[in-house]
């Protein structure tokens, strides 16, 4: 017993002398069902920059990777469950629910991973968050939510959990063309003091360390994600703010084209991924 | 005040005599630590879970006192031996005299 007790402090003690490495070939299964893609061939329009895309999940530690295994974990499961509430909750002038007009938020799998998207009637790419909007706005009467705000991520995170396990695909030809470019060229284009482009950390230089940082590969197949580091659910559009802002440069607004024509172009680098979020980063 | 709370536990529907089982509980609570200042300069007042207990089958289990420290949505993990069926009674006690509760009935298979 003694002994035992011994060799489980000395196991204990290795534990923590050594840093947490990423487990770069782990699996991800959900729950012990749902089974994620993280790691797949990169999409055409990839070709000659990457030939193998990775979600954000293979960077991080096994803790955090563990966290994300279980939904009782997940402490971003905590907003999914907020935004099902939201999704059955009376708003607004016209006293309807989501509820009135969708069979519930399992009846929209297929949005999360075919955002951002073109939208026919108002002739511009739409994001969920903006296709939200448009929803308490239009149709329920209610207040439009702020961009990125805690409410917004909890719907967000709803109708992300009901997508895990399928593969994002957004479209990236017919109208919504010139915005992905648009994005492209963002992506491509040097920013700040530090002059440093997505491509550069994301692209040339994912699996490096960047100070204590372990590099990914900037997918935001897994938004929105839970961040250790302020407890909360983050968007994708405040990821960019905060990388653009890491470069010194004058950061765009959440909601704004410049962020929405990066969401289309970024998300479609990420195409064959499977929708993760709610995730777990640190 | 905290809004929103809302406890959640996790614990096997049965287990055989004597089994040592995993408990897993998590609350979400802000868990304002009563250091931080608002824009205008203002502390924000300290806002905590600052016991939690577990008790079998009116026996306790384990009895904690929660720092301002602790971070947002607590979660804890522990193991506890069942010896019979019973019910698992989770209680958190919230600074501002609020008492959250949960229990879980568990089989011996």
């Amino acid at each position: 017993m003694k002994i035992n007790k011994m060799l489980s402090t000395a196991a204990a003690l290795t534990a923590l002398a050594l840093p947490a490495f990423a487990d770069e070939d782990a699996e991800l299964v959900i729950n012990g069902e749902i089974e994620i893609v993280t790691k797949t061939a990169a999409p055409a329009h990839l070709d000659g920059h990457l030939s193998e895309i990775m979600s954000g999940w293979r960077f991080r530690s096994d803790d955090t990777q563990a966290m994300e295994m279980d939904d009782f974990d997940n402490p971003g499961m905590l907003g999914a469950e907020a935004g099902f509430e939201q999704f059955e909750t009376v708003m607004g002038s016209e006293g309807k629910s989501c509820m009135d007009c969708h069979d519930g938020a399992e009846s929209l799998a297929n949005v999360r991973p075919t955002y951002p998207k073109w939208n026919e009637d108002k002739e511009q790419v739409y994001t969920i968050q903006m296709q939200i909007n448009d929803c308490l706005t239009e149709q329920m009467g209610a207040e439009p939510e702020k961009y990125d705000s805690n409410a917004m991520l909890n719907f967000e995170a709803a109708l992300a959990s009901v997508s895990r396990g399928m593969p994002v695909n957004v479209a990236i030809d017919g109208p919504a063309q010139s915005i992905w470019e648009q994005g492209k060229e963002m992506y491509y284009t040097r920013y700040g003091q530090l002059d440093l482009s997505c491509a550069n950390c994301h692209e040339q230089n994912y699996g490096n360390m960047i100070r204590a940082d372990h590099l990914s590969q900037g997918q935001i197949n897994a938004f929105p994600a839970y961040r250790l580091k302020n407890a909360k659910l983050n968007g994708a559009h405040g990821r960019f703010k905060g990388c653009i802002r890491d470069t010194r440069a004058e950061t765009f607004a959440a909601g704004s084209p410049e962020f929405v024509a990066l969401e289309l172009y970024v998300a479609s680098r990420g195409n064959g991924l499977s929708v993760e979020g709610p995730s777990v980063r640190n | 005040m905290a809004s929103g709370v809302k406890p959640r536990v996790k614990v096997p529907k049965s287990a055989s005599a004597g089994e040592v089982i995993t408990i897993k509980t998590l609350i979400s609570h802000p868990m304002e630590s009563g250091q931080r200042k608002d824009s205008d300069g203002n502390v924000i007042p300290r806002s905590i879970i600052n016991r939690f207990t577990c008790e079998f089958n009116g026996e306790s289990v384990i009895d904690v006192t929660l720092e301002p420290s602790i971070s947002t949505n607590p979660y804890i993990e522990f193991d506890a031996t069942v010896p019979e069926a019973g019910t698992f009674k989770f209680t958190w006690y919230d600074d501002d005299g609020s008492v959250y509760e949960d229990s879980k009935e568990i089989a011996i298979a």
